[in-house]
């Protein structure tokens, strides 16, 4: 059922889409892959306090850090070379403070079945976790949880819904 | 008796019971037997407090075998016996008769006939009497459907059975969960659970006692088992990862479930009294779904280690698996959530054709593949416990809705919930 919030939420995403960058690559259907900064944020609806105090000193590094969402293509958890930079940010950030533990959260679309895309949900996040190993971030810094199709951020039934589904989120501190 | 305590419970929790909305879409009921199941006789003031020859329609008709005369099309309206006169109902082409009569004994006390007659050969094929409260009339409504279907058909009926299943309700930017039981027609829903966070997979034990479910109200998944009549719960599995997809053994003593505690998503058995935990699969690929045979004797599960989900089955013993999996679908890109028929002889799953979600049967022996449903979005199908129909959840106009499917095909209901999006049913056993 729409309502006031849905709307809202799709407002934001529209303007957040068109502030992109041109580089996102494509997907089946022939849609870029959701790139907007912040926005998926603002589409998942809870109240977000942003822990300045652990990364403040990181928000002059760029933008790039203030972004924390990954997403997948269909049935997929490879990492695109979209985010590979922003990972390569974060990675960077969080082998420099080793005190700092986040949760990887894994995500996926509505289609097939729960408990498999459970399973690919946590695929995802151990993708992202990976490339942040790599970096040099110790791995008890690095949570992975997965949520499967459970906590979908797009209610819709189709695939502007699904590719907003698809994801990894990094969660920090406070937030 | 367990019922009665449901009951009890759920009011306390609920204030509340509400029926739940059923719409009914039958889908070429050729073939389907004509029956006439007429009113029954009341003997007391105003309206009787259940229609039961209505609940008895409904059951029999849901079940895709009969097709009840409307009720304008009743010659006559006899409650017992000796007020039947065949040629009447041979004349409107019926081949069975249901008559019956509730009485009222005492304070909440009811008697309740009913006949089965076979019109044709002009004799009873069964009479029974039943005594209970008010409380008790749509179960005796149930079983009446039950003895019907079983004189008619030699198969058992699951007129009497529950089904359990997930809601999820949306309020502005929340989302609330809850785990319910409801019976198989969907009246008398009772909710076992309320929860802020995500709950999966009802599975039922053997004994239709408890459930086992998934819960995130740790923040992460993790197995609860809780007891349906007097709702105490424990905690049986949070290892490290996901803890999903709980599966009893037919004999109770086992759960066979989903670790990703050694780095991805593996089967583990759970023996429920020693608490010892058995690795069953050790593939890198993403291992899920267990379902046991109705021998015990082997799982089928999905596996994505051939590239994409498909359905493997492994036996199994109690040191571990006994063998290699081996691979079951070979039809299709994407097939998961097998479970087996009561006899064996079958698995429905998710299948994907093209890029829809559907509900297919395989026959284990010739590996023939059916898809029974109609679904874009199909997911968690459960087999009735007998083994004549599957029920599945589903989208319509942007809603999570349950189907009930006969195994060939014939017959499709849907039931729409009052509220929210419903999905992951789970048939109970018979009572």
């Amino acid at each position: 059922m729409k309502n006031l919030f849905y709307w809202m939420s799709m407002a934001f995403f529209v303007a957040g889409m068109v502030g992109c960058s041109a580089t996102a690559p494509v997907e089946e259907g022939g849609k870029p892959m959701p790139s907007g900064q912040g926005v998926a944020d603002q589409l998942e609806g809870r109240g977000m306090v942003r822990d300045d105090a652990a990364r403040g000193k990181a928000l002059d590094e760029g933008s790039l850090l203030s972004r924390t969402t990954i997403y997948f293509g269909y049935d997929s958890s490879e990492i695109a070379p979209e985010f590979r930079e922003l990972l390569r940010a974060h990675g960077k950030y969080l082998a420099s403070h080793p005190e700092i533990r986040i949760t990887i959260e894994g995500h996926t679309d509505e289609r097939g079945s729960r408990e498999y895309n459970l399973a690919l949900g946590e695929r995802r996040a151990y993708a992202v976790r990976q490339l942040l190993m790599l970096q040099g971030v110790a791995p008890n810094q690095l949570e992975v949880i997965s949520y499967g199709e459970e906590r979908p951020v797009a209610y819709e039934h189709d695939e502007s819904a699904w590719r907003l589904n698809r994801r990894a989120v990094l969660r920090y501190p406070g937030r | 008796m367990w019922r009665a305590l449901l009951f009890s419970w759920c009011l306390f929790v609920m204030g509340n019971v509400h029926a739940v909305l059923t719409i009914e879409i039958t889908q070429g009921v050729k073939g389907a037997m004509p029956i006439a199941i007429v009113p029954f006789g009341w003997g007391g003031q105003g309206a009787p407090p259940e229609d039961i020859a209505k609940i008895v329609g409904a059951d029999l008709s849901r079940s895709g075998y009969f097709a009840p005369l409307p009720e304008a099309d009743l010659p006559s309206r006899p409650h017992d016996a000796t007020a039947v006169r065949f040629p009447d109902w041979r004349m409107v082409r019926v081949d069975n008769l249901v008559i019956g009569n509730l009485s009222l004994l005492g304070p909440d006390s009811y008697q309740i006939k009913f006949h089965l007659f076979d019109v044709y050969k002009g004799k009873s094929l069964a009479g029974y009497s039943f005594r209970t409260n008010r409380q008790g009339l749509r179960r005796v409504a149930h079983q009446i459907s039950d003895i019907i279907y079983e004189k008619l058909t030699g198969r058992k009926g699951v007129f009497s059975t529950s089904i359990a299943y997930v809601t999820a309700i949306r309020k502005g930017g929340t989302v609330s969960y809850a785990l319910s039981v409801a019976d198989a027609d969907g009246y008398n829903e009772q909710v076992i659970l309320d929860a802020p966070q995500p709950l999966m997979s009802p599975a039922w034990s053997p004994d239709g006692k408890r459930l086992a479910y998934v819960s995130f109200e740790t923040g992460r998944s993790a197995i609860y088992i809780q007891d349906v009549g007097t709702a105490k719960r424990t905690r049986v599995a949070s290892f490290k990862g996901i803890n999903s997809a709980p599966a009893w053994s037919p004999d109770g003593r086992k759960l066979a479930f989903t670790s990703s505690k050694n780095g991805n998503a593996d089967i583990y058995v759970l023996d429920l009294g020693s608490r010892k935990v058995v690795r069953i699969t050790t593939s890198g690929a993403i291992d899920t779904e267990a379902a046991w045979s109705p021998d015990g004797g082997s799982l089928v599960f999905t596996s994505d280690r051939g590239g994409s989900p498909q359905i493997y089955r492994v036996p199994i013993g109690p040191s571990g698996p006994v063998g290699r999996p081996k691979r079951v679908t070979y039809e299709g890109s994407y097939n998961a959530r097998a479970s087996f028929s009561p006899d064996g002889s079958r698995l429905v799953m998710v299948h994907r054709s093209g890029k829809r979600f559907q509900i297919a049967v395989l026959e284990l022996d010739t590996g023939q593949l059916s898809i029974v449903s109609d679904t874009r979005l199909g997911e968690s199908p459960t087999f009735a416990p007998n083994g004549d129909m599957v029920l599945y959840a589903t989208e319509v106009g942007g809603r999570g809705v349950l189907e009930a499917a006969s195994v060939d095909s014939r017959s499709h209901q849907r039931l729409g919930f009052a509220r929210g999006d419903v999905r992951e049913p789970a048939w109970s056993p018979m009572p």
